[in-house]
């Protein structure tokens, strides 16, 4: 590949490649990021090229295989343009027929095409699906379209001319200026203004500076930085180089999980793609900028995710937070001014540069602009990567893009921010999304972490989830959290177990706050979050399951009992079959009884009974009602309806 | 050298540039409870039982003075009611783990800290790291580290390094606060004498 020299080089390369490409040429692209693998995309990546080839259309078909598309609940996920008729949940099976019917007929199978839940109409292209209709998809949008293994994909769409717009059209001044205007707010948690930071850094009197990717993305649950690693490394690279050239770096760092080996990959193969083309390295596109980048994978600790503890570790130290009470872009890295921002962050640089601040600002509410990934997870029917516009409200995100709450259940509640985040109930789902109505909130934006939950889960329990996976991940270096988070979890386990007393809530209270106090870093002094905030928008759960020994959500397994209420029971042996650890006396045309004290709680039962029946029960805070007696738990032929 | 003048508790203070609130408050015979602090030492920040409560541009928060850096017109308070609170639950958090501890019971005396309020807890290392962080930095030896994050975070000593460099050292002992680092020393000791291959270094 040529060394681009010049604005106008690059230009004539992107010209040259843009002849290449036929925009009416069919192409199939199918989504191939890690997740995508998961569902079974590979496979259909296989039968795909072996049917294109075995139906003699390898000249006229043209297949991508890009990162992930974001409706992760439908995938694998085809898209076939240029009419952008969408296929979901391909199967290798499926694409014999996909070949011979729709490539080469132009014939639409209906059976794999988006059916709406509500008026079961049939939808064929990809932007009319409900889930991508109402997303505002600036950033991820460019997954579809992008091969990410192929720098030439990215410049198609207008990459690295963000880069050579900076470098030669704008001073670093004028760069940051743009970026402060835009409002740019940092994607990884925090939210702090990306302006502002990098200002901080480029005023510091350093000669050596630094700028570092966080895609150490640690949330459970959470995969938006993987995807757009995966799917659009360029982006990530452009919007770093830009920032180095601003604060005046010349080294800088991606610190990847190592659990992300295709992230790792694909933006491996396109730092040693953008160095060929000159984009990275030395003399970047002939000017005086040099900038280099290096891969650096983390060991996969949760709090390698804070600024401070991810710097300790690339320097080669136990990823500890440090104790310091001085920014990291004025001393970070080797003691250096050093700028750390989220991969999402990064990747909005290059757009703010192209398109303006003001463009950007329009997106968005007045303190949070642009636009959000969010990870929707959860008792949702729609699951995935949704890119929403600030100020979107949580109602809308859920139910318009999110299709609503799975098999029709109730919403109780959804928790944002990642584990340390909040849990908001319903009366909050007209919140508009942004950094600072979250936090007031009582919860966080967090990376984007958005976890919807229905009226079968236990507040208290998902406190209690949480806390445990916070007290996993703590370094362990300062007291509150490794001791006051650990004693935090301890009483919230008892709690669920019915062995909750007086008091208890207070105490959480107080080791909450001394957490929040005076926590070494932002892991502890977020960790009490998922209690303070159930406690304060579900507090009657915890006095239900402390005074009343009665988890309303029937979901503690120490607090339900399993009932077969004789009145609906059938005795078609169901349950009595399937019980795995032989509770359930009875027989045919015998009324099952549950034997309590050999009865597991696994939950088989209620499963099994058929719905027409319904007659096993859950019960909790009351005692469970005494079998009838054995002489009446004999079903006369005919006594009861069928 | 610049003086920063900075108030604690109501005293005036001359401190020098670069001093943390700790030292300032030291050079002034005002006492700050330490438990990871060392002279001798890099400053940890891991107890945070040195908390106070500093107020710069009118806006009061909660530090830790043995990092916290002296800055012009600086007004520290070290005995608030909510430093005195948190104070207070680190000890009792602390106590779990060793009730027995002296340096721990004289402050659980001045702050009023129940040494029964948490269930009592296996291992009576308090994670100062003073014994890892001496090794490391004055001695420069790694013999004993922390393993482990979290909750299961303890100290151990590296038997092959203890046989070479703690027999006739053994600076760390006095340090320790609590009884943990014998402990998990004569642990070790146990360990190599029962093994034939460190037998022979060890003469």
């Amino acid at each position: 590949m040529p060394r681009i020299n010049s604005s106008a080089e690059l230009e004539k390369l992107r010209e040259s490649i843009l002849s290449k490409i036929d925009p009416n040429k069919r192409t199939i692209t199918l989504c191939s990021g890690t997740a995508c693998h998961a569902t079974g995309s590979k496979e259909v990546a296989s039968s795909i090229e072996e049917e294109i080839s075995k139906q003699g259309l390898s000249d006229q078909v043209d297949i991508r295989k890009t990162g992930c598309h974001g409706f992760c609940e439908r995938g694998p996920i085809i898209v076939i343009q240029p009419e952008g008729i969408c296929y979901l949940q391909i199967k290798p099976e499926d694409v014999p027929e996909i070949v011979s019917q729709t490539i080469k007929q132009n014939q639409i199978l209906e059976r794999l095409v988006y059916v709406d839940s509500v008026n079961e109409e049939k939808i064929i292209h990809e932007t009319e699906i409900p889930f991508y209709k109402n997303q505002q998809r600036l950033l991820f949008g460019n997954n579809i379209k992008i091969d990410p293994k192929s720098i030439e994909a990215y410049l198609a769409l207008g990459g690295y001319s963000a880069l050579a717009k900076v470098l030669f059209q704008m001073t670093p001044e004028q760069v940051l200026e743009e970026v402060k205007k835009a409002n740019l707010r940092g994607r990884g948690g925090g939210g702090f203004p990306a302006g502002i930071k990098w200002e901080g850094s480029r005023n510091a009197p350093d000669d050596t500076k630094y700028v570092i990717v966080n895609a150490d993305e640690g949330d459970p649950g959470a995969y938006m930085d993987r995807s757009l690693l995966e799917g659009n490394p360029h982006s990530v690279l452009e919007g770093l180089a830009i920032g180095a050239y601003t604060i005046g770096a010349r080294e800088g760092y991606i610190y990847v999980r190592q659990e992300y080996p295709l992230a790792v990959e694909n933006v491996g193969l396109a730092i040693k793609q953008a160095e060929e083309y000159g984009f990275l390295g030395e003399n970047i596109l002939g000017s005086n900028f040099k900038f280099k980048v290096i891969v650096h994978q983390g060991a996969g600790a949760f709090v390698c995710g804070e600024s401070t503890a991810l710097m300790t570790a690339l320097e080669g130290r136990a990823g500890e937070p440090r104790p310091k009470y001085i920014r990291s872009n004025i001393k970070g890295l080797w003691e250096k001014p050093t700028v750390l921002n989220n991969v999402e962050t990064w990747a909005n640089i290059p757009l703010i540069i192209n398109e303006g601040a003001d463009w950007f600002t329009q997106y968005g509410t007045e303190t949070s602009n642009g636009t959000k990934i969010f990870s929707l997870v959860g008792k949702i029917n729609n699951t995935g990567l949704v890119e929403v516009p600030m100020g979107m409200t949580l109602r809308d995100i859920i139910y318009k893009v999110g299709g609503g709450i799975h098999r029709g259940r109730k919403f109780k509640a959804v928790q944002t921010g990642g584990p340390s985040g909040g849990c908001l109930p319903d009366d909050l789902l007209d919140l508009q999304v942004g950094f600072d109505e979250l936090t007031q909130a009582g919860s966080m934006m967090g990376s984007g972490g958005m976890i919807v939950m229905d009226e079968d889960t236990c507040m208290v329990d998902v406190a209690r989830y949480f806390l445990e996976f916070l007290t996993d991940e703590s370094c362990g270096k300062c007291v509150p959290c490794r001791e006051g988070v650990r004693q935090m979890l301890k009483i919230l386990t008892n709690i669920t177990q019915g062995k909750g007393k007086d008091g208890d809530i207070e105490l959480l209270e107080e080791l909450g706050e001394t957490a929040k106090e005076i926590s070494l870093c932002a892991l502890g002094q977020t960790a009490p979050n998922p209690f303070l905030s159930t406690l304060k928008y579900f507090k009657d759960e915890y006095e239900a399951h402390i005074k009343g020994k009665k988890c309303p959500a029937l979901y503690c397994k120490e607090l339900i009992a399993y009932y077969i209420d004789p009145e609906k029971c059938q005795a078609c042996m169901a349950c009595l079959k399937k019980c795995p650890s032989d509770a359930i006396i009875g027989g045919k045309k015998t009324i099952h009884v549950i034997d309590q004290d050999k009865c597991t709680k696994c939950n088989t039962c209620f499963d099994v009974c058929p719905p027409r029946f319904n007659a096993v029960k859950k019960i909790s805070g009351e005692p469970v009602p005494s079998p009838i007696p054995e002489e009446e738990r004999i079903i006369a032929k005919g006594s009861k309806e069928k | 050298m610049t003086k920063t003048l900075i108030t604690i508790d109501d005293k005036e203070v001359e401190a020098a540039e670069g001093m943390t609130v700790l030292e300032a408050a030291q050079s002034v015979g005002i006492a700050i409870p330490t438990l990871c602090h060392n002279e001798k030492l890099e400053p940890y920040g891991g107890c945070r039982i040195c908390t106070v409560e500093a107020e710069v541009n009118g806006r009061k928060k909660l530090v830790v003075s043995c990092v916290y850096p002296v800055e012009q017109n600086l007004v520290v308070r070290t005995r608030t009611e909510k430093v005195n609170r948190v104070r207070k639950m680190i000890l009792e958090l602390l106590l779990s783990h060793a009730p027995d501890s002296k340096q721990l019971q004289d402050l659980a005396k001045i702050y009023g800290a129940d040494k029964d309020r948490f269930e009592k807890e296996a291992s009576f290392c308090i994670h100062c790291g003073l014994c890892v962080r001496y090794c490391a930095e004055v001695k420069k030896k790694n013999a004993v580290g922390f393993i482990n994050r979290g909750a299961k975070r303890e100290i151990n000593f590296n038997p092959e390094l203890a046989v070479k460099e703690c027999w006739n050292c053994k600076e760390c002992f006095p340090l320790c606060p609590t009884a943990a680092l014998q402990a998990a020393y004569v642990f070790i000791e146990a360990q190599i004498s029962s093994t034939p291959s460190f037998e022979f270094e060890k003469n």
